[in-house]
């Protein structure tokens, strides 16, 4: 099981609580993590990456392990310890708006 | 005895404020979507009880929400969480695609931009939801940039009218400072083929046949940045009103001056008068009196308040030209807020009662057409919209 950390307007659209806990199929990457994640929580579709150029959208940023992982190819697999559940992918909104 | 709801969009959340036919004591709900901006939130008159949210935020973008009980429990539609992945499909109540399929109309790719080049259309946010006349489930949505878009299943998917930017001008719309955005949805009550809308800064646009073609509807207007005295496009509308039962008669607050047509927008004639200064942006219409309208001046263009710190409602009894001040119970010094383009509502009791909301936070509502004033709730986050239901 994957380990996913919404911030918390998030939590509060998907109706969760605390972290949230996934099955992903195959390789662990960004893309399919948020695949999985979109496809329990269709609601957060659109919040975290565009609908249509399934771009990370500006504000947010991927954590796990200590290191910033925004900027990795979607497609890259993730840290083991993420893909074993051993760690959290965490989902950060940016400290923005002053 | 009746009962009046407020429907209050901010920059931090959206409140709900109830109230009995007196309309003296309020009862104030909220925040709902604390932390969220709430551009509009608008109930369906087929359904007072079904309201729809516009929800957005600079991190996490559009969100649109539903509620099926006045307020009290909202839900984003078809995006019910799914016990498994592969459930049957989820709706996408926050996906607004333009529509670039050569069926529907020509591919439109791009808008002037400020600089004179061309530039990509690209959804932003929903500024207005305007819910069917007859239907709780169609629902239609401006967006910036500038876009008609509708569903017709309660929200859950959204497809674009894609006539409007279709129609001609819409490669020489150009956004204004707030945005190119879509903020004025007009249904005309006795013609379900008849739609106004109006574009900062493009103009106002009308449909006869449910969408498919649409004209500008700007003729009259005079914008002094526009050098073509007599441009089609181009035209910095801020608001446009309607009384339901004269829906051929518009009344228009622009950039600067307030507009009066009477002929679906084919024309229009300047209605000003003795206002202090005709910048502004709200504009409404008694709801028993369709002669009665109601602006609140705003200095000027780039100073958005009122004039000498007096916020003063202002009202014609003959349909513009002629306008007194209301100010009984509105502060008369040292004021120094806005009110943005949705943020003004009248209820449908005897006497009417008119509502808007300020950038500072207050509601003031009147429950005697504007001859006296109170605020209902004070102190919220800057106020974006305000709509009133008023209830059985």
């Amino acid at each position: 099981m994957i380990t996913v950390v919404l911030p918390a307007h998030l939590r509060t659209l998907a109706h969760v609580t605390g972290d949230v806990k996934l099955e992903v199929q195959g390789p662990v990457t960004q893309r399919s993590v948020l695949d999985a994640l979109e496809a329990r929580y269709p609601m957060l579709r659109g919040t975290i990456r565009d609908h249509v150029t399934q771009e990370r959208r500006p504000f947010l940023r991927f954590f796990a392990c200590e290191g910033d992982l925004s900027h990795e190819s979607p497609d890259a697999p993730l840290p083991a310890a993420v893909a074993s559940g051993a760690e959290p992918l965490f989902i950060i909104g940016a400290i923005a708006g002053g | 005895m009746s009962k009046v709801r407020v429907l209050v969009g901010t920059r931090k959340g959206a409140f709900i404020l109830t109230s009995d036919g007196n309309r003296k004591k309020w009862e104030v709900s909220g925040p709902h979507f604390g932390g969220w901006e709430l551009y509009h939130i608008k109930g369906s008159p087929a359904d007072p009880n079904r309201l729809y949210a516009s929800q957005c935020s600079g991190w996490f973008g559009q969100v649109i929400q539903r509620s099926s009980d006045g307020g009290k429990t909202w839900e984003a539609p078809g995006g019910e969480v799914m016990p498994s992945p592969g459930s049957p499909p989820a709706g996408a109540s926050n996906k607004f695609v333009y529509d670039a399929s050569p069926e529907t109309g020509k591919p439109l790719t791009t808008h002037q931009w400020y600089d004179g080049t061309q530039h990509p259309w690209e959804f932003k946010r929903v500024w207005h939801l305007e819910p069917s006349l007859t239907d709780p489930d169609t629902v239609y949505a401006g967006v910036e940039d500038a876009a008609l878009f509708r569903s017709t299943n309660g929200g859950k998917t959204w497809q674009e009218i894609a006539g409007l930017r279709g129609h001609g001008t819409g490669p020489h719309w150009q956004p204004g400072a707030g945005g190119m955005c879509l903020h004025t949805i007009l249904l005309d009550p006795s013609n379900p083929k008849r739609m106004f809308i109006a574009i900062s800064s493009a103009g106002a646009f009308r449909t006869d046949d449910a969408g498919k073609t649409w004209k500008p509807i700007n003729r009259g207007l005079k914008s002094q940045y526009i050098p073509d005295p007599d441009a089609e496009v181009g035209h910095c509308v801020h608001r446009i009103a309607m009384h339901r039962s004269r829906p051929g008669v518009l009344f228009m607050q622009k950039h600067w001056d307030v507009m009066r047509s009477d002929n679906a927008g084919d024309s229009w004639q300047e209605v000003s008068g003795n206002l202090p200064t005709d910048f502004g942006f709200v504009i409404d219409v008694h709801a028993h009196e369709p002669e009665t309208i109601y602006v609140v001046p705003i200095k000027n263009d780039s100073e958005h308040f009122p004039p000498e710190g007096k916020l003063r409602v202002y009202r014609s009894r003959t349909g513009g030209n002629e306008w007194e001040a209301l100010t009984k119970g509105l502060p008369q010094s040292d004021c120094y807020v806005n009110v943005l383009r949705d943020a003004m509502a009248v209820d449908s009791l005897d006497k009417c009662g008119i509502y808007f909301g300020t950038t500072g936070g207050q509601v003031y509502a009147s429950a005697d057409a504007g001859d006296s004033w109170a605020p209902i709730v004070r102190d919220l986050p800057a106020v974006l919209s305000v709509e009133v239901q008023t209830l059985p």
